[in-house]
């Protein structure tokens, strides 16, 4: 997401907190859109599934699986038709991969050539099943390949092999005006949901997978070599909490929105 | 082509010719507009509609899509967010339901869950309803049930100048909005004024003005109405026919105005029965009038029964003039 311009767009999940802030999305109106409060960014309308943002082209927070590729399809349809220089990147997970609206959104990026960022999140589990025991192929890329879309596989749990993939791919993009494909193979170390017992893994995988903890790595990888200082980290760590926290307040102080107005945003409002 | 009479400075023209005209006054008027849908372009469309389009306006504009109802209806919404006016042709009704997660679950409802950020400014046509011996997968009618989604606007032109006109006035909407063209008008021909444009799109018309019964109706039950209609009125039974035009938003006062009148109402609704269009415009006038009416509110609907292959059990499984006249007189206690 940082390699993208302003101007580009992004398509994301229904786990899409952290795009919404990388995006730049502040942390104060995601939290209060967390809470349902009307200063979020979706006025509370969306909550925690439905992060949208017109500033930063942000284009939410879809719930259903599958359902946003179609969506960057469309956005960049748009900007093709228009010869605008603009790049979509739409983000899903590899349970959105057995949904029809995936091959078929990959035919249409690919057919008619729309500049398209497809980015497969691969954490091997839509919700509690395993990829293996909802895909005959489970080599995901090979999908994107077959409908002649340049595609890479990368290292999910490796904050710089990630950047450089999307790097690349974000100017394969914008060069050629033509579909690419990135997956990144990871692991939801933490459970599905808060009713999640997670009772189809184990914990020995989930350990397994703990020691290569992205955010971990990356300090430790920035630390051996010499980019990064202790008391850096130290003030890094300060700098989010301090964040967290300002952002709690702020969704905890913010106001609801009065039950009268409970049918509004169903249609536009025209002004006289 | 319409035949110009420059005389009367009206045109005979096809309900065929009239969505295509507006197809491509929209097309001619606003760059931003585009039509997409399964062969809408070298084919011409599957009812003829948009032929001659892909050598006047490119196939960038008038775009074959891949039998791919989600992809292209997504990418529809997609490029209507991102500042198009697209035009989504689905073949028929049926086939919309491989695109109702699509329309129910982002067209209607990103407005509302992205708290008025963004829009969907999009227009879906579609076919609608029996007739044609294509039996229980191209022919039935369901736009009631669209009719139940907050978020969307859906019409039913039943006539050449709504055609024509509601097109270009659903595209000005910054809300999705769902055109049904009943299978069975496209060969109808009526006369337009030569400079025919945009109509409204929200309020229902009085098609035959009458004191004795209010016959509610639309789409391609309009046509079956008015001949029930003149089919009474050879009975003494002055029926007044309302034609819907908007089956969401429904156009409460024109139905109560009309009903308050008369005291009796039959609806005809090609929509099944159980949990129809009907039923919500029968619901509404008793909250609404109730005292007003003199005799219980007559439905004539589809049967309960996919739409069947042989003529003769079609047609018996839709509304016809005789079952509107039946149940008229039913409504004034007449045989």
């Amino acid at each position: 997401i940082p390699v993208l311009e302003q101007r580009d767009r992004i398509v994301a999940t229904y786990r899409e907190h952290g795009h919404a802030l990388v995006r730049g999305v502040p942390m104060t109106t995601v939290f209060a859109e967390i809470y349902g409060k009307q200063e979020g960014c979706s006025r509370g309308r969306g909550g925690s599934m439905h992060l949208f943002d017109r500033a930063t082209n942000f284009y939410g927070g879809n719930a259903i699986v599958g359902g946003g590729l179609p969506l960057s399809i469309g956005l960049a349809l748009a900007d093709h038709m228009r010869g605008d220089d603009i790049v979509t990147a739409c983000f899903f997970g590899e349970g959105a991969v057995a949904e029809g609206e995936f091959h078929e959104s990959l035919n249409l990026a690919a057919l008619w050539r729309l500049p398209v960022l497809f980015v497969c999140e691969n954490n091997l589990y839509a919700m509690g099943t395993a990829l293996a025991l909802s895909e005959s192929e489970t080599d995901i890329q090979r999908k994107a390949t077959c409908y002649r879309i340049a595609s890479e596989v990368v290292d999910g749990m490796d904050v710089v092999a990630v950047e450089a993939a999307a790097r690349r791919a974000v100017r394969a993009v914008r060069e050629t005006g033509k579909p690419c494909f990135l997956e990144c193979r990871t692991y939801r170390l933490r459970a599905h949901s808060m009713f999640d017992a997670q009772l189809y893994r184990d914990k020995a995988e989930v350990e397994a997978w703990r020691s290569k903890e992205p955010i971990a790595r990356f300090q430790g990888w920035l630390e051996a070599n010499h980019m990064i200082h202790a008391e850096e980290v130290a003030r890094i760590e300060a700098e989010v909490a301090a964040e967290i926290a300002e952002a709690v307040a702020f969704a905890e102080a913010g106001t609801w929105e009065p039950v009268e107005h409970l049918t509004r945003f169903v249609y536009a409002e025209r002004t006289a | 082509m319409p035949q110009e009479t420059p005389q009367s400075g009206t045109i005979e023209i096809t309900y065929r010719e009239a969505v295509r005209e507006a197809i491509r006054d929209a097309l001619s008027r606003d760059e931003r507009v585009f039509l997409m849908g399964e062969d809408v372009g070298r084919y011409g469309g599957c009812y003829a509609v948009s032929k001659g389009l892909l050598a006047e306006f490119g196939p960038e504009r008038i775009r074959d899509t891949p039998l791919s109802e989600s992809g292209f209806t997504g990418a529809g919404i997609g490029a209507a967010m991102a500042g198009m006016r697209p035009i989504v042709e689905l073949m028929t009704v049926n086939f919309s339901l491989l695109a109702l997660d699509q329309i129910l679950n982002t067209a209607a409802t990103v407005r509302h869950m992205s708290g008025d950020q963004f829009g969907v400014p999009l227009v879906v046509r579609m076919a609608t309803g029996a007739g044609r011996q294509l039996a229980a997968q191209h022919s039935h009618s369901l736009e009631g049930w669209y009719a139940h989604i907050p978020g969307i606007k859906v019409l039913a032109p039943a006539t050449v100048e709504d055609a024509r006109g509601m097109l270009w006035t659903a595209l000005e909407d910054p809300d999705p909005v769902l055109i049904f063209e009943n299978i069975m008008l496209y060969n109808l021909t009526g006369t337009l004024a030569a400079d025919a444009g945009a109509v409204n799109i929200d309020k229902a018309a009085v098609r035959r003005p009458g004191r004795d019964i209010s016959l509610i109706s639309y789409g391609g039950s309009l046509g079956k109405t008015l001949e029930a209609a003149a089919a009474l009125a050879a009975d003494n039974i002055d029926a007044e026919v309302i034609d819907l035009r908007s089956l969401r938003p429904l156009d409460d006062a024109t139905i109560m105005a009309s009903v308050a009148k008369t005291r009796r109402a039959v609806v005809v609704d090609e929509g099944w029965r159980s949990g129809s269009l009907a039923a919500e415009i029968c619901a509404r006038i008793v909250e609404q009038v109730f005292w007003e009416l003199d005799a219980p509110i007559g439905r004539v609907c589809s049967e309960e029964v996919p739409i069947p292959y042989p003529r003769h059990l079609e047609d018996a499984a839709i509304p016809q003039a005789a079952k509107i006249v039946a149940a008229a007189k039913a409504a004034l206690g007449r045989r």
